[in-house]
């Protein structure tokens, strides 16, 4: 079996500063990290291989620097990593990301029999990177898995919604995104992380995994981004604590009244 | 924060890095819960395991990391000691259940023994305190009598760090009550050896996460093949493995003094009174600057034992008493005084300081009491002046 997981390389933050002038994000002097989500798909790839024994490759499109993330999922214990870095992928957005992930999974010499992503990058948390490699890929996808087993060409997986959750069957090749519910990602090992440091790192140019420049980075991004900017946080607010829930109710309403909402 | 430079290897830092990552993330979360609960860390440790830490000091070629110094060894404690020693000594535990078999033990023995303790799979303890014999460690009464191809073990050992949690037990026992300390020898002993039981778990002031049980041999009958070494050696090899474990506690007494002096100053730091940070008070300052400066010597001396004891095995005994001496009355005094920076906070549960004064005590009690490192170096001190 051939596991392969997409990771991104995400800045350690949630609450990312945005330049106001440009609109893009802030990136010096932050840490950059493996996307959360995508590090437990990195465990969920582990543990099928350990049980099953598959190969698992980590791929990943952005900067040169991302290889530092590569790097870490080797310390990990993935077979092989591959980073696709290129000037044209430069501005890509959502659907040329998938595009070229896509292209570079179809170049991979061994078929991927399971495609895993997180279910969402903590800087853009779109969620449609997953599902566009699906589509390019022309595979089938299950989005939010909480729990996965492979049992020969069959994978049993447990989507998550926000009132249950619905079990489900299908057969491989298959993409899924998955949660953080999924497992606790293990920490890297003394011999995995001196390993790390020497190993080789395979980078792939646009042109060498066949991608069309109409597709890629800012020319191939069909969404133009208008304006971006934080929300103003929140402020004040009350919190009723300690009373029973009519009692609690009644507060509310009485609030409500007295600010002629209602 | 700036750190000072010792010049560390590539595997050192690695080492240390990986281990207060890993401290941060899944000690820090659980410490004050495994105190309140007296919970054994057991799923700390098996991840340590995973993470090829329980192996450091074990030879590559019988599964262990095979690490260069020890150094390595040291950092990992002090790292985890930072944050709980609670933690860092149910790990540290395992090498001194382990010393005597890397020291002294057949290579059969220790292709047997010491790959699984390598992997985490199983812990070690180290058993040779008795009800009657603490610092008088000579006068233990557990036998140990040879019958055929067996030896019969007859005896209690108490206060034993990870009894009835470890697998493998290195016990010290007399064989040949006549020879007094040259009549002790060392066994390896499992646990489930029919006729080895455990006391009950103690309640303690502090490292609650850590088990300490008695250990009860009744007619306990051990293979002969699991003697380590030959009959009389047991006491030199309990020397042996002071010698090299005793710079462990006192890494220990230094983590522990840092991960105080880290809350110390951030309290010092953020606490208003008088309009101002208490840190603005000098009287206070001082304090702070008192502590850091004793942190640091500590280190300092435990990082140059440790390197001196890579070259110097033989010779070390006095040198691994002073920094354990040293290290360990440090993080007594600055545990108690990261207390008194924290005032009343200091002493609410809610606050790690009460823990870390609570846990510092033991330090300067097991592995030899701190008047007992001072009988060492005192005592080595007039042996070499009498042979200049
Ligand atoms: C939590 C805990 C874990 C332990 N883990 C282990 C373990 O894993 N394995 C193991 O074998 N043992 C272990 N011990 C035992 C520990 O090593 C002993 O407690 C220690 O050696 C001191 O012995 P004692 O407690 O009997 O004190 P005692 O020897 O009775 O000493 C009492 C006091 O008298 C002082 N004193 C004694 N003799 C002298 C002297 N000659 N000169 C000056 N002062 C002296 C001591 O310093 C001390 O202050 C552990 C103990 C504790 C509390």
């Amino acid at each position: 079996m051939h596991i392969v997981v997409c990771i991104k390389q995400v800045p350690d933050t949630s609450d990312v500063k945005i330049n106001p002038e440009t609109n893009t994000l802030i990136r010096e002097g932050v840490v950059s990290i493996i996307n959360p989500f995508d590090e437990n798909a990195v465990e969920a790839a582990l543990v099928l291989k350990e049980k099953l024994g598959a190969k698992v490759t980590v791929m990943t499109m952005g900067p040169p620097q991302a290889e530092s993330a590569l790097r870490e999922t080797i310390a990990l214990g993935v077979d092989d990593v591959v980073l696709l870095s290129d000037r044209a992928f430069a501005g890509s957005d959502t659907w040329a990301t998938s595009y070229a992930l896509g292209k570079g999974i179809a170049h991979l010499e061994e078929r991927p029999d399971l495609i895993l992503f997180g279910k969402q990058a903590i800087d853009g948390d779109t969620a449609q990177v997953g599902p566009g490699v699906a589509e390019f890929l022309n595979l089938p996808i299950i989005t939010y898995v909480r729990k996965v087993e492979v049992e020969g060409q069959l994978a049993k997986v447990e989507r998550v919604f926000e009132d249950g959750y619905e079990r489900m069957e299908a057969e491989l090749p298959l993409v899924l995104t998955v949660l953080k519910e999924m497992n606790v990602p293990r920490m890297a090992s003394l011999r995995g992380r001196m390993k790390a440091k020497k190993a080789e790192i395979k980078k792939w140019t646009a042109a060498e995994i066949g991608a069309d420049p109409e597709n890629t980075g800012l020319a191939g991004s069909p969404t133009k981004v208008v304006k971006i900017f934080s929300p103003p946080k929140k402020v004040g607010g009350i919190k009723i604590e300690g009373t029973a829930a009519l009692d609690a109710a009644r507060t509310v309403v009485g609030k409500l009244k007295e600010q002629k909402v209602i | 924060m700036f750190e000072m430079d010792y010049g560390f290897s590539e595997s050192q830092i690695e080492i240390r890095d990986m281990v207060r990552e890993f401290a941060q993330e899944r000690v820090k979360p659980v410490r004050a819960e495994l105190d309140e609960n007296e919970e054994f860390p057991r799923e700390i440790l098996t991840e340590l395991g995973k993470m090829d830490l329980m192996g450091l000091y074990i030879p590559e070629e019988y599964g262990g990391f095979g690490c260069e110094s020890s150094l390595d060894f040291i950092l990992a404690i002090e790292e985890l000691s930072r944050v709980c020693i609670g933690v860092s000594v149910s790990y540290a535990a395992n090498a001194l259940g382990a010393d005597p078999i890397i020291i002294g033990a057949s290579d059969e023995q220790k292709k047997k023994y010491l790959p699984s303790l390598a992997s985490g799979e199983k812990l070690a303890a180290f058993a040779l305190t008795e009800p009657n014999a603490g610092s008088d460690a000579g006068g233990i009464a557990t036998t140990a009598r040879k019958v055929g191809d067996k030896y019969i073990l007859n005896g209690t050992k108490q206060w034993i760090t990870n009894g009835g949690e470890a697998d493998v037990y290195t016990v010290l026992a007399v064989t040949n009550k006549a020879k007094g300390p040259r009549g002790v020898s060392c066994f390896i002993v499992e646990k489930d050896t029919p006729g080895f039981h455990f006391g009950k778990k103690e309640k303690k002031l502090g490292i609650r996460a850590s088990a300490t049980r008695e250990l009860i041999f009744e007619d306990c009958e051990v293979p002969a093949e699991n003697l380590i070494g030959r009959e009389g050696i047991g006491f030199m090899l309990a020397m042996k493995t002071f010698d090299v474990s005793r710079p462990g506690i006192a890494a220990q007494g230094v983590g522990l003094a840092q991960g105080a002096l880290d809350e110390a100053v951030q309290y010092a730091r953020t606490r208003v009174q008088f309009g101002k940070p208490i840190a603005a008070n000098q009287g206070l300052r001082w304090m702070l600057a008192d502590m850091a400066v004793k942190v640091e010597t500590a280190r300092a001396m435990v990082y140059a034992t440790a390197r001196h004891a890579d070259k110097h095995m033989k010779n070390m005994s006095k040198f691994s008493a002073m920094c354990k001496l040293y290290a360990t009355d440090v993080s007594m005094s600055v545990t108690t005084d990261a207390v008194q920076v924290l005032g009343g906070y200091g002493f609410m549960r809610e606050y790690p300081v009460e823990k870390m004064m609570r846990d510092a005590k033991i330090l300067q009690i097991y592995e030899g009491t701190n008047q007992i490192q001072r009988e060492v170096i005192s005592h080595a001190l007039v042996k070499e002046y009498a042979s200049l």
